[in-house]
């Protein structure tokens, strides 16, 4: 095998390493996550029970409800991503590995990716979850919805999520203390301006702006015309995700290349747990 | 030692004539606070290595003492690609620690003083996903993380518990055989038996020493314990507030000194008792005060 089939093979099974090693530590937080999930059903019906106390005609009011438990649905996946992105750091900081880790010949391009496709894959699940669960809680009805387009969407809007949760996770990096709090106010912004529960026109022009720029837009605009009408994918939320993702991602990579040089020039990669 | 000659991964081949560690010049400084000065005191620029040079050859076991906060910590950190320096190089088996980094880190592996894992998972699942970073598959796994765990005294049955369950000692051999399993030509060893028992203490001695005698491996040992070093190194160096006052055989150094023991040696070149400070494990405390 030449050089550099056994770096690429070494590569893979070192990302099959990341996705392990998530996969034993849900194992072992199983019911901690099963709790987390009653919060986030609790938390997803606070919201959606806004649609019954608007007093709309049925068929309006069941319009309401999807399009905020989609809104809804797709802030606790986005959730997941930023948080298992965060962790990337700030986790192993507390277990005392980063330095394990950070030592080994795993690429960080391989590391990140690892971490995202198990958020992605493990955010997933519970999306699908939380979705289903209030749907039947609350009554609501979808008989034209599309959900295979939805999800595609969700998947390809993932990539730019994950881009942009590389560039959460390098927070922790510089601030040990603070960092990965930070994670959530970027998750947060890029909600708000997307539309979460709204469509994006309701927004201040210059909001609308920034809109522009976020893949939640596109994925939350895609998903809810997936799940209420049945619409498959659109083109026109397709081609933002991709030109988001292009981007998104190296320029996450090169951003937690700045932070991991500057944690290694002041020290800051030790544990703190 | 079969086990870990049968895990060694497809690595760079290393000539013999190449040293295993060259450090020429290092300099690393942080900025500390100066409690004296009150909470609210500037920042200094501390030196915790400076101008650091030695050499390693291949095979050898070098033993590094120092006090704590001596700058021990950081010389493995910096050899680890942990660290980036301010000044002078270091290189392992001729590749630049900084420019070079990834093809040493398929190199070397290290054991340091807290034995560092994912706490709620086991000594089997820490030591497969640690081993995958480092390309071993699962197929190799299967068998090679059952006999490296047998070769430094780990019972079979516990192999399974989380490590929040285990003794001080018992993750410290999980530490050591997380380091091994990927064959390492060279393994940093960072204050290894600091804090462990006087039973455990001896098994890790004797396995270090097995590792010499059985596998190709360059040691550098970094402990305050000066019977420690003593006992398993072939050349003693004395680091002292960053700087390296001396790298001979313990021998050398006792004739160089005119004394009897390292301690005596330590009190001669630095004017002061060798102490273990109790207060601050290690220079990087201060970084985040």
């Amino acid at each position: 095998m030449s050089e550099f089939a056994v770096e690429m093979r070494n590569q893979l099974v070192g990302l099959a390493g990341i996705v392990e090693r998530n996969v034993y530590l849900t194992k072992r937080y199983i019911l901690w996550d099963a709790a987390f999930m009653i919060w986030t059903i609790a938390n997803t019906l606070t919201i959606v029970f806004i649609a019954r106390a608007a007093h709309l005609s049925p068929a309006l009011e069941n319009t309401l409800a999807t399009q905020l438990l989609v809104g809804a649905t797709i802030w606790a996946f986005l959730g997941i991503i930023f948080e298992f992105m965060t962790e990337t750091v700030a986790w192993e900081r507390w277990e005392g590995t980063i330095e394990y880790t950070f030592m080994a010949p795993l690429s960080r391009v391989v590391h990140l990716f690892g971490q995202g496709a198990f958020a992605v894959l493990y955010g997933l699940i519970r999306a699908s979850i939380l979705f289903f669960a209030v749907a039947a809680f609350i009554g609501i009805h979808a008989p034209q919805a599309n959900y295979g387009a939805a999800l595609a969407l969700l998947a390809l809007g993932s990539l730019s999520f994950i881009g942009v949760g590389i560039m959460t996770s390098v927070l922790p990096l510089i601030s040990p203390e603070k960092g990965a709090q930070l994670g959530f106010v970027a998750q947060g912004i890029m909600l708000v301006v997307s539309g979460v529960y709204y469509r994006v026109d309701v927004m201040p022009e210059w909001m609308q702006w920034i809109a522009k720029i976020s893949p939640a837009t596109y994925v939350l605009r895609g998903d809810r015309a997936s799940v209420i009408s049945g619409t498959g994918i659109a083109w026109a939320d397709v081609w933002p995700l991709l030109i988001i993702a292009v981007l998104a991602t190296p320029i996450g990579l090169a951003v937690f290349r700045v932070g991991e040089r500057y944690a290694k020039k002041h020290g800051k990669l030790k544990r703190s747990g | 030692m079969s086990t870990l000659a049968t895990t060694t991964t497809e690595g760079p081949r290393l000539d013999r004539v190449t040293p295993a560690v060259e450090v020429r010049d290092l300099r690393k400084t942080f900025r500390r606070r100066d409690r004296s000065a009150g909470r609210f005191a500037r920042k200094r620029p501390w030196p915790a290595l400076a101008d650091v040079t030695f050499t390693i050859a291949r095979g050898e076991c070098v033993a590094i003492l120092g006090q704590n906060g001596s700058g021990k910590s950081t010389l493995v950190r910096l050899l680890s690609t942990l660290l980036i320096d301010d000044g002078g190089e270091a290189r392992i088996f001729g590749h630049d620690v900084v420019k070079e980094a990834r093809a040493i880190r398929r190199l070397v592996n290290r054991v340091s003083v807290e034995a560092s894992f994912f706490k709620k998972m086991s000594a089997a699942e820490n030591l497969s996903y640690a081993a995958r970073f480092y390309g071993m598959s699962p197929r190799r796994t299967r068998t090679a993380i059952p006999e490296i765990l047998a070769r430094v005294g780990f019972p079979p049955e516990r192999r399974d518990e989380a490590m929040e369950n285990l003794s001080r000692g018992m993750q410290q051999k999980v530490a050591l055989a997380r380091a091994l399993l990927t064959s390492p030509v060279l393994l940093l060893l960072d204050e290894p038996t600091t804090g462990l028992d006087p039973r455990s203490k001896l098994e890790v001695q004797d396995f270090i020493r097995q590792v010499r005698l059985e596998h190709d491996a360059t040691i550098l040992l970094c402990t305050h314990d000066m019977g420690e070093a003593e006992q398993l190194a072939d050349r003693v160096g004395l680091l002292d507030r960053g700087r390296l006052l001396f790298l001979e055989p313990v021998a050398d150094v006792k004739r160089r000194f005119g004394v009897d023991t390292l301690e005596e040696a330590f009190f001669v070149a630095t004017g002061r008792e060798f102490e273990n400070e109790a207060t601050e494990d290690d220079e990087y405390r201060e970084v985040f005060g």
